[in-house]
């Protein structure tokens, strides 16, 4: 007797659902010199607040993908979830995007809320899409994160 | 600021080494070992120690972040992760980036990137959106 062990898929019904919000993320000035340095950036207004001030900010203004920081809260938030059927050892990062109201500067106060707004099968392959709606202490929206994780359905 | 379709506005090298991995890994949070685990590398079927994606992404717009002059105005920017960028221990890797402008209007600026490691593009469809305000 032969017996097929099938992998358990990512749960479709996941599509739409929305997470709470996940405690919030106080930007600090160092954090954002720490994370320019680390891809390498080399802009003044990444590092210096005389600089930021200079060009209308209130503080260092974070690079461009900085969210990602806030978004991964989130993301372990969909990774823990009993019925979701993501094995974290399946993922691989797809796509990323981030859309911008405002820049992130130090002292904001930032909270994400995820949901997913997309479960696709793909030859096997599961592709989910969570979306991170990052607002900041005034309730208003700062940047949204979308990242596209590829869920391996097998050992191809 | 005068640009015009196709025109390169930016080209950059980086050279990662596995000292860049561990640097971002702390700077991110992302302590997948992966990115700086030989052997587990190995144990999952990876050519090497691997880059991790979002650092590629990161670096990949600060030449244009330069060439605009400001963090800021970078109102939109995606990538797809298309091919693993190894880090080799002694070696590092050699990542080159040029920025092209992609479409125009009098407000905003669509700039594609182009990511190469080893000959190959490591994004695809990688675009940041800049004000031009």
């Amino acid at each position: 007797m032969v017996v097929k062990l099938f992998l358990v898929p990512v749960n479709p019904d996941l599509q739409g659902r929305v997470f709470p919000p996940v405690a919030s993320y106080l930007v600090g000035r160092e954090k954002i010199r720490e994370f320019a340095r680390a891809v390498f950036a080399t802009s003044p207004i990444n590092m210096d607040p005389d600089a930021a001030k200079a060009a209308g900010y209130t503080d260092v203004v974070a690079p461009p993908t900085f969210p990602v920081v806030v978004q991964e809260l989130t993301l372990q938030q969909l990774l823990a979830e009993p019925d979701a059927g993501i094995d974290f050892s399946r993922v691989v990062h797809g796509e990323q995007r981030f859309t911008y109201t405002r820049p992130i500067v130090a002292g904001d106060e930032l909270t994400a809320t995820l949901s997913v707004t997309s479960i696709k099968t793909l030859g096997g392959n599961s592709m989910v899409t969570a979306s991170s709606e990052i607002v900041d202490a005034g309730g208003e929206h700062v940047v949204t994160a979308i990242s596209t994780l590829v869920v391996r359905g097998d050992d191809a | 600021m005068i640009a015009e379709i196709g025109e390169v506005v930016a080209e950059r090298t980086y050279e990662l080494t596995r000292g860049s991995l561990v640097r971002y890994a702390g700077a991110s949070g992302d302590f997948n070992d992966i990115h700086y685990r030989d052997d587990i590398a190995a144990s999952v079927g990876l050519p090497g120690v691997l880059a991790h994606g979002m650092l590629t992404m990161g670096l990949a717009v600060q030449p244009v972040v330069d060439w605009i002059g400001d963090p800021g105005k970078v109102l939109d920017y995606t990538v797809r992760f298309t091919r693993p960028v190894v880090v080799d221990p002694t070696d590092g890797a050699t990542v080159t980036v040029v920025a092209k402008v992609g479409a125009l209007d009098d407000s905003e600026i669509r700039i594609d990137l182009t990511v190469t490691y080893n000959d190959q593009t490591v994004l695809g469809k990688a675009q940041a959106r800049v004000s031009l305000a």
